[in-house]
């Protein structure tokens, strides 16, 4: 474009004499920093020296705070055309370094005409402006206003009353939050603020109150902005844990932070269904208890099996009743007639026990997705296809971090990474010959073989002892043995399923180690794949299990709460094995590095590990929401004491990792993970459970019904039969979920949003080539410009 | 501190005229409040433009994305790059983030840079 048209603008140089009277400063109007003394002394032999002293002198005598970055002293020159054209001159240099593009980050006066900019954009929103003016980060751009009124030439003064005038029209909300995020120094914002307010208490007096209390909308904002700000002075008090993660955060960076702040975050997911099913399930029950047989006494075997004592109570799913509560018909013997007429607060325990489930996976589930999309949303950006080295350079300085030697370990870290990167891009572009990269593929593909024959092993393995404990249990159960040996044998088939999960991320370890794959974040995604489908398919067939109730709480007459007891038992034997793994593999590591091998060197805290584990728990509370109402309260229980556990030894025993970590980016990994194998599984499960399979005729509040489902399909009934108002109740329920039309109907609506947006992605990568052409087109238009102006003033020095 | 950057910091937040690099505690409390969890990305990408740039001209060209690039790394001598692997990284950056290829990063294409990376606000962060 503008190419087109040679510049046809006479260049008006401002002369030597105009630059005596202003002071020039490249700094925030303070004196002239040392690289510009040295410029000014390297280019000295071709200037005259009298006046860069004169420029020195005045340096020293006006640190004045007035002026604008017009004229200032020198710049460092292109780096191209430094090195070809050494002989700059000096006023040539000068106009350099006044240009909006070098100015902007540095003097106060650029910062502040580019806030007016922005305000006034902002205040001109409702009217659509042309694509030229719509820049994120606007350099005062001559083109948008008429050199008259270009505040980029007004004097500090003048530009700060304009962007007062333009903050005065804006609402008190915008206002203070543009007060915020101007990055000027806390005396000018002071400054502004004063002169807001004083030209804001004129026109008060001539403007009626609005309110009768002569309070305006302003002041009623501003007051609640501030006791806004004073409530969230204290949440950091009020949050768990702040010091603990500050401290984490200080010693070993954001990376294993991320760990723990992973663990708050299922806690908190935690909270949900626990108060929910707290509130209307267990309190509820807890307060009317069925009349059933006398519980065993307490031993503290219970703990571990979750049998004995916890069978016939508030944990388990056989407690719960099926009738409605508080319905004193109920309570009374069979034959007798019922006095009263109607109870006065019924509560149906089954549609009670039903919906809670339900409505807490469905919360669960919002905010799972919720925070998978913020997540994924600040991790993702659309256009950056040349690679983000860029990026990993600028943010890879974690200020969190404080100790010295942390700090060491970070700057090595930091260096590994950044070889490690530079190297792989090197290998990248070499290309391997075709035995090197077949070797290459024979290993990953043997690899990855052997990864998957482990996982069928283990499957296997589980099996077989499954069927191997329950006819050991039949056995047991024949021979009459003592009560005690029958509650520990189920502990067995937990016992071997943590141990596995324990011991085979090692082995994994191991067989990356000997593939040596070129990328570490490709180690690292393949090492949490193999975990991942280890565990996942563990648990598959174990819910098999479960479901079919072959092998496993077969004999049982309530088989849900067998079914609880073992995911009680599973979820503490997986708690077990975690403490026992903290303490081999970091303590008991730590000293055997220490005292045999004399390494200085402690061990690493093996963050995906961790993380999976976690995630593996969280899989198991979910799938047990259903069998044991509870759960969730025992979950938390093992988080918090996990956390704790985890951050002592963290802090005695490890030191942080060597591997890099984008902590941001892991995250939203985890949460994926956390959202689609796991919850989606659990959830999966439990649908199944509830739709299709039969419950227990003697136990639980669905005994005798065909599906639990069906529970809730009486119920509709029941309520169309009572009250026909609600008739429309039935049909919603009837055409909605059990219609396939309006399935279709939705997904094809879904689809059709997921088109659009794919297209309207593409259209934005190309506007954003487009606009990077268009950049690159200026970008050399002004080095054709700057070689202009250098051009003039060489012939002007040689003319004088 | 044992921030390699903490020169940088006190030279950028002092508001003094004597150029000593002296904070006064307004100069504090700007600090603070710029590396504090709710300073909008945008002021953080500002003053950690100005902190890079070592020389103050306002741009980042190769010398200060080698000085940058050394305080990352550390002072021994074990833990520096190499030449070669030096010249390659900055190769690399400008090639990413110089959009008008004038041979140096200005502040707007520094903020589009780092507005790509989602670390860039955790890490520049510092937590009371």
């Amino acid at each position: 474009m503008s190419r087109s048209r040679p510049p046809s603008v006479t260049l008006r140089v401002p002369e030597d004499t105009e630059s005596d009277g202003q002071e020039p400063s490249p700094d925030s109007e303070g004196a002239l920093h040392t690289s510009f003394h040295q410029l000014i002394q390297e280019q000295s032999s071709l200037v005259e020296a009298g006046l860069e002293l004169e420029m020195q002198a005045r340096g020293r005598e006006h640190p004045a705070r007035l002026d604008p970055p017009d004229a200032c002293a020198a710049a460092w020159p292109e780096p191209g055309q430094g090195e070809q054209h050494p002989g700059y001159s000096s006023a040539s240099l000068r106009i350099l370094a006044s240009m909006p593009s070098r100015t902007i980050g540095r003097s106060r006066g650029a910062i502040i005409s580019q806030y007016y900019n922005r305000t006034a954009r902002l205040r001109r929103r409702s009217s659509r402006p042309p694509l030229q003016h719509l820049c994120r980060t606007a350099r005062p751009s001559l083109r948008q206003y008429d050199l008259e009124t270009d505040p980029a030439r007004a004097t500090l003064e003048d530009k700060r009353s304009l962007l007062v005038k333009e903050l005065l029209s804006l609402s008190p909300g915008q206002r203070s939050h543009m007060l915020l995020t101007v990055p000027l120094s806390l005396a000018e914002k002071r400054t502004l603020r004063q002169e807001l307010s004083g030209q804001r208490g004129a026109p008060r007096q001539h403007r009626v109150p609005s309110s009768p209390c002569g309070w305006s909308k302003d002041d009623i904002a501003l007051s609640c902005r501030g006791l806004w700000y004073r409530l969230l002075s204290l949440l950091p008090a009020a949050q768990p844990w702040h010091y603990a993660l500050k401290q984490i955060g200080g010693r070993f960076g954001s990376s294993v932070l991320s760990y723990f702040l992973f663990l708050k975050t299922l806690l908190m997911f935690n909270i949900v269904p626990l108060l929910i099913l707290l509130v209307f399930v267990v309190a509820l029950q807890a307060a009317y208890p069925p009349a059933s047989a006398s519980p065993r006494p307490f031993t503290g075997l219970e703990l571990l099996t979750g049998a004995g004592y916890f069978t016939h109570s508030l944990l388990y799913y056989g407690y719960y009743s099926n009738a409605t509560l508080n319905d004193p018909c109920a309570s009374s013997p069979n034959g007798s007639a019922c006095p009263l007429a109607a109870p006065p607060l019924p509560y149906n325990m089954p549609l009670a026990y039903v919906f809670s489930v339900g409505v807490s996976f469905l919360i669960t589930c919002v905010l799972l997705v919720y925070s998978m999309s913020r997540s994924f949303g600040e991790s993702y950006r659309v256009g950056s296809s040349t690679g983000d080295l860029a990026a990993r350079v600028f943010s890879a300085w974690d200020f969190k971090v404080v100790q010295r030697r942390s700090v060491k370990l970070q700057s090595k870290n930091i260096c590994t990474q950044l070889k490690e990167l530079l190297a792989e891009q090197r290998s990248r572009s070499r290309s391997l010959s075709l035995c090197q990269r077949l070797g290459h593929c024979a290993v990953l593909l043997l690899a990855w073989a052997l990864a998957l024959g482990t996982v069928l092993g283990c499957v296997l393995a589980v099996r077989y002892l499954s069927e191997h404990m329950h006819a050991v249990q039949q056995g047991h159960r024949a021979r009459g043995s003592g009560q005690r040996w029958q509650e520990a044998v189920p502990l067995v088939l937990p016992l071997v399923v943590s141990l596995l999960n324990a011991l085979m991320p090692h082995l994994y370890n191991l067989l990356a180690l000997w593939e040596r794959q070129d990328s570490p974040v490709a180690r690292l995604y393949v090492a949490i794949c193999r975990n991942l489908l280890l565990k996942m398919v563990v648990l598959g067939l174990l819910c098999y299990q479960w479901l079919s109730r072959r092998v496993v709480c077969s004999a049982e007459e309530c088989w849900e709460t067998c079914v609880g007891q073992d995911l009680y038992r599973f979820m503490v034997m997986d708690f077990i094995f975690t403490l026992l793994d903290t303490f081999f593999g970091e303590l008991v590591w730590r000293l055997i590095l220490e005292k045999r091998l004399k390494r200085k060197q402690r061990p690493e805290f093996d963050i995906a590990r961790n993380v999976l584990q976690l995630i593996y728990g969280q899989t198991l509370t979910w799938l047990g929401v259903l069998f044991a109402p509870l759960l969730p309260a025992v979950q938390m229980l093992k988080l918090l004491l996990l956390f704790y556990i985890k951050k002592t030894s963290l802090m005695q025993n490890c030191r942080s990792p060597s591997k890099p970590w984008q902590a941001s980016h892991m995250s939203t990994v985890f949460v994926t993970l956390l959202c689609f194998p796991s919850f989606l599984g659990a959830a999966v499960f439990l649908s199944y459970t509830i739709w299709s399979v039969r419950p227990s005729d003697t136990c639980g509040p669905f005994r005798g019904l065909e599906t639990i489902y069906k529970s809730g399909k009486t119920w509709v009934q029941v309520l169309e039969r009572s009250n026909p108002n609600i008739g429309w109740l039935a049909w919603a329920h009837q055409h909605l979920l059990q219609d396939t039309f309006l399935l279709f109907l939705v997904s094809g609506v879904l689809l059709a949003v997921t088109y659009f947006n794919v297209q309207v992605v593409r259209g934005q990568r190309r506007i954003i080539r487009l606009l990077k052409e268009q950049i690159a087109n200026e970008g050399e238009d002004k080095i054709f410009l700057i070689q202009k102006l250098h051009a003039v003033y060489e012939q002007r020095e040689r003319r004088a | 501190q044992a921030n390699p950057f903490q020169h940088r910091i006190c030279r950028v937040f002092s508001t003094s005229d004597d150029g000593d690099d002296s904070m006064s505690f307004e100069d504090f409390l700007d600090m603070l409040s710029v590396f504090s969890e709710s300073a909008t990305s945008d002021i953080k990408s500002h003053y950690a433009f100005r902190i890079f740039d070592f020389d103050d001209d306002g741009t980042l060209d190769r010398k200060d994305l080698e000085k940058l690039v050394n305080c990352l790394t550390g002072q021994g001598e074990e833990s520096r790059l190499s030449n070669a692997e030096m010249e390659q990284l900055i190769q690399n950056i400008l090639e990413e983030s110089d959009i008008d290829k004038d041979g140096a990063i200005n502040l707007s294409e520094f903020q589009h840079v780092v507005s790509r990376s989602p670390d860039f606000t955790s890490s520049f962060k510092i937590v009371l």
